[in-house]
């Protein structure tokens, strides 16, 4: 058995997500930049907050950290979780201070949220929905905090939230979830499904 | 629903400790930030906010512990001001835990500071935080040292000029409001607020929750600040989240309402 891998790869909201693992009850949990980690984990964790050219950046940065995750995630079919940028990073590119390859492992593009001169603010900050439009085991309706001003577009969709029209909350398929929102800043609602995530046999 | 109106309680921490205190539970140590922390996670606050006035930089490290500390143990997002002068700053509270980095005096002596921190860590966490006072009808300066300095500069010029550079909410506080409880400066919070697309927080003057809700209805702001209020017990979060639903405002429902 090999634990939690969360990623180190230089995002600033790791040791929140860190904590709040370790909240929702994961005892063993790695922290790591190490793709032998990686490879040797049973459930992996990918956060990330900022801009997502340097954050994809930062990624491929690692060496040999792309080729674990794909091998892990994809062809072993370990349970992955992204957050926020961490979940962006699972498209195929986004378009955050110019076009960047993102992992693909979910077909769209992440864009900027455009309110359409609706006096919905960029970032969309703060608490809202989590609402689901396909059944998933790990996303139940709440709320949850959001901070971002960039979202995904396409295709695996699990869940919305509302700004200023629909705007993707959460992505998943098979063994992937990525949530646009924060758990580890989600009280209640976060930790609940970061236990969920813990005990996830997808 | 859309996105929910915020209620942020506001500590002000010295040295580590916190100067204006909460005394409407039973802390044992109700100096000791982390544990009003912990109080006003377990309240349901949509926010906190820590405000380090520390006078000696020799005692900055400080609050890094304090939000190190309170990030162990508080699921709920943070920001944190005072005495960021700096990118270099900004990360080291990023790291030991806070959300958002609140600027303030640095962004009036050389604003691309907020630049280098939007481009560095992402809009998202820097938050432009500027102190306001009235200088006639409807004109207001930013001042700085806790109100007691003029610049001259146009405060609502300035704040868009913050949010141009790549800040991604904007703190206004009214310098001539702060401690009075006589209310937001409403004129000033939607004089920016209506001009502007990021989020704006009000700051300064909450007496009493019909403030609260005149700051998100008449100001326009995305979410309110306030400090001795909840503090000293007069209202609760909970008093504060029920009376912008009654005012109409979206909020987050009470805990343990699933509906």
């Amino acid at each position: 058995m090999g634990g939690i891998a969360l990623i180190d790869y230089g995002a600033g909201n790791l040791h929140s997500v860190a904590n709040a693992l370790k909240a929702a009850g994961a005892t063993d949990l790695a922290v790591t930049d190490d793709p032998a980690a990686v490879l040797r984990a049973d459930r992996i964790v990918l956060p990330g907050v900022g801009a997502f050219g340097a954050c994809a950046a930062a990624l491929r940065g690692v060496p040999g950290m792309i080729d674990a995750l794909e091998r892990r995630v994809r062809i072993e079919g370990v349970p992955f979780l992204g957050i926020c940028v961490g979940m962006q990073l699972m498209a195929d590119a986004g378009e955050e201070m110019g076009t960047h390859e993102g992992l693909g492992w979910i077909d769209g593009r992440v864009r900027r949220l455009d309110p359409h001169g609706a006096d919905a603010k960029v970032p969309h900050m703060g608490w809202n929905d989590v609402a689901p439009t396909r059944p998933h085991p790990l996303i139940e309706p709440g709320e949850a905090y959001f901070l971002h001003s960039y979202a995904f577009e396409g295709a695996d969709v699990i869940a919305t939230t509302d700004h200023a029209g629909p705007v993707t909350a959460a992505i998943g398929r098979d063994n992937m979830i990525g949530v646009q929102f924060h758990p580890e800043k989600s009280q209640r609602y976060g930790l609940a499904l970061l236990e969920r995530f813990l005990e996830w046999r997808p | 629903m859309t996105v929910r109106a915020r209620v942020i309680p506001c500590l002000d921490v010295a040295n580590g400790r916190v100067v204006k205190g909460v005394n409407f539970v039973d802390l044992i140590d109700a100096g000791d930030p982390v544990e009003q922390a912990r109080a006003y996670d377990a309240a349901g606050a949509d926010e906190l906010c820590f405000l380090d006035i520390t006078a000696s930089h020799e005692a900055r490290g400080t609050i890094l512990d304090v939000v190190r500390r309170t990030a162990e143990v508080c699921f709920m997002p943070l920001t944190v001001g005072g005495g960021v002068r700096s990118a270099e700053d900004a990360r080291a509270l990023l790291l030991a835990g806070a959300d958002k980095v609140a600027v303030n005096s640095a962004a009036v002596t050389r604003p691309e500071v907020v630049a280098d921190i939007a481009e560095r860590f992402g809009s998202q966490c820097c938050v432009a935080s500027i102190d306001a006072r009235r200088v006639g009808d409807g004109r207001w300066e930013v001042s700085t040292h806790g109100g007691r300095r003029e610049t001259g500069i146009d405060a609502v010029a300035h704040a868009l000029r913050l949010a141009d550079l790549g800040a991604g909410e904007l703190l206004v506080t009214s310098m001539d409001r702060d401690g009075t409880k006589s209310g937001y400066d409403l004129d000033l919070i939607r004089a920016i607020a209506d001009r502007t697309t990021v989020p704006v927080v009000a700051s300064g003057g909450v007496g009493g929750l019909d403030d609260l809700v005149a700051g998100i209805r008449d100001g326009h702001a995305s979410a309110v600040l306030a400090a001795s209020i909840f503090h000293f017990g007069q209202a609760s979060i909970a008093d504060a989240h029920a009376a912008l639903a009654a005012a109409g405002i979206a909020v987050r429902k009470p805990a343990g309402d699933k509906g």
